[in-house]
């Protein structure tokens, strides 16, 4: 009897489900957003899409300002045209994405099942070109840069509801947060130290944007590049600041911090492309 | 119709006109060196805008290669919100492109 109980309930133990290490991607964000209401200077969750403008009331007057007639105007009107450009086979980017404009950024980034990867939008940009034979674009800036803010602005208000379901998606989540806490570079500092625990205080004459909105408002115009710039881009120029390798724009790392981004701003407006210092 | 080089917005604001632009040009400053063949990309820059009211200039500015790509200008005058603004710009390769809008025309 006694053999039989302990054999019981050894092969209860082996059917309970193996209850992960790690948090639930909804249990982080609940964390992460408990962690800013707590420690931050208070804007509405609505306003995080705008960064270090919900903070800093000054910053904030000139940033409207900018954004009122932005400097981007230019490159929207870039995008346009290459959005109805046709290609040489006579198909153009509406036969890959769809002809609803304002429908297509909401999706990105998605994670793929049966490929098992993340899907960018600019990813997707580039393979629509390749598929119907012509030369893909430049990761960083340039015409993706232009065509992204073109889809972006299209979708502007359009909630983030980026949220893994599959096991495959929360591994690739798991990846991208595990680099967004890891330290790395000569300055030792991991994407946490500045836009968690520091975020809204100084970094010499700047504000440290809050993680939570981060993705939002991209692509980005930056007064530092004088252009438009994907996320991608950024990412390399943060690890180029901490004085950390850059992984190349659309590596499986920064596929993964932009899904892991992208959870972290679950429920805010798109509200790209932006303008920033 | 070619495309224009030039956005421009006019509105009225507390009894004056304001006047911003956006213009679409390259403003090389003609120190930087090509990457690849290491030679200086010429010199190519807007030297002069100016803007009229009504035909009269309101504005008139000397620019070269210290103002950035792309540039943006912004700038109020005393006028009226039946006016007509022009603005022209002349670069230092002789080119030049200009755009007239009535007050709040889009």
């Amino acid at each position: 009897m006694k053999k039989l109980i302990s054999s019981v309930t050894l092969l209860a133990l082996s059917l309970t489900p193996f209850v992960a290490a790690q948090a639930t991607p909804e249990d982080d964000l609940k964390a992460l957003r408990a962690y800013f209401k707590k420690n931050m200077p208070n804007p509405d969750l609505s306003d995080y899409k705008n960064g270090i403008y919900a903070f800093n009331k000054d910053a904030r007057a000139q940033w409207e300002e900018i954004e009122e007639f932005p400097p981007y105007e230019i490159d929207l009107d870039k995008g346009k045209e290459l959005w109805e450009k046709k290609f040489k086979n006579g198909k153009s980017f509406a036969d890959c994405f769809g002809s609803d404009l304002s429908k297509i950024r909401p999706k990105y980034p998605y994670h793929d099942e049966a490929k098992d990867t993340i899907v960018t939008l600019e990813g997707d940009i580039n393979k629509c070109l390749t598929d119907n034979g012509e030369k893909p674009y430049k990761w960083k800036k340039g015409n993706i840069a232009a065509l992204s803010a073109y889809i972006a602005k299209a979708a502007e208000g359009t909630k983030i509801t980026t949220m893994p379901k599959t096991e495959k998606a929360i591994a690739w989540y798991n990846k991208g947060k595990n680099f967004f806490y890891a330290k790395r570079g000569q300055l030792n500092l991991s994407c946490a130290d500045c836009h968690v625990y520091s975020a809204s205080k100084w970094i010499r004459g700047d504000n440290l944007g809050p993680a939570v909105g981060h993705t939002t408002h991209f692509p980005v115009f930056r007064s530092k590049w004088g252009a438009l710039g994907t996320l991608h881009r950024r990412y390399g120029g943060c690890n180029k600041n901490i004085r950390a390798k850059p992984f190349k724009a659309q590596s499986d790392e920064y596929k993964a911090l932009e899904y892991f981004e992208a959870v972290m701003s679950n429920g805010l407006e798109i509200n790209g492309p932006g303008a920033r210092k | 119709m070619a495309k224009s080089t030039i956005k421009l917005r006019t509105k009225e604001k507390g009894g004056k006109i304001q006047v911003k632009a956006l213009i679409k040009h390259p403003m090389e400053t003609g120190l930087r060196k090509d990457k690849k063949t290491g030679k200086k990309i010429p010199a190519h820059h807007i030297t002069k805008v100016v803007v009229e009211a009504n035909g009269k200039p309101v504005l008139t500015a000397d620019w070269s290669g210290s103002v950035s790509k792309n540039p943006f200008l912004s700038f109020s005058y005393a006028g009226s919100k039946d006016d007509t603004v022009k603005l022209t710009w002349t670069d230092n390769t002789g080119k030049s492109d200009s755009i007239e809008k009535k007050i709040g025309e889009k």
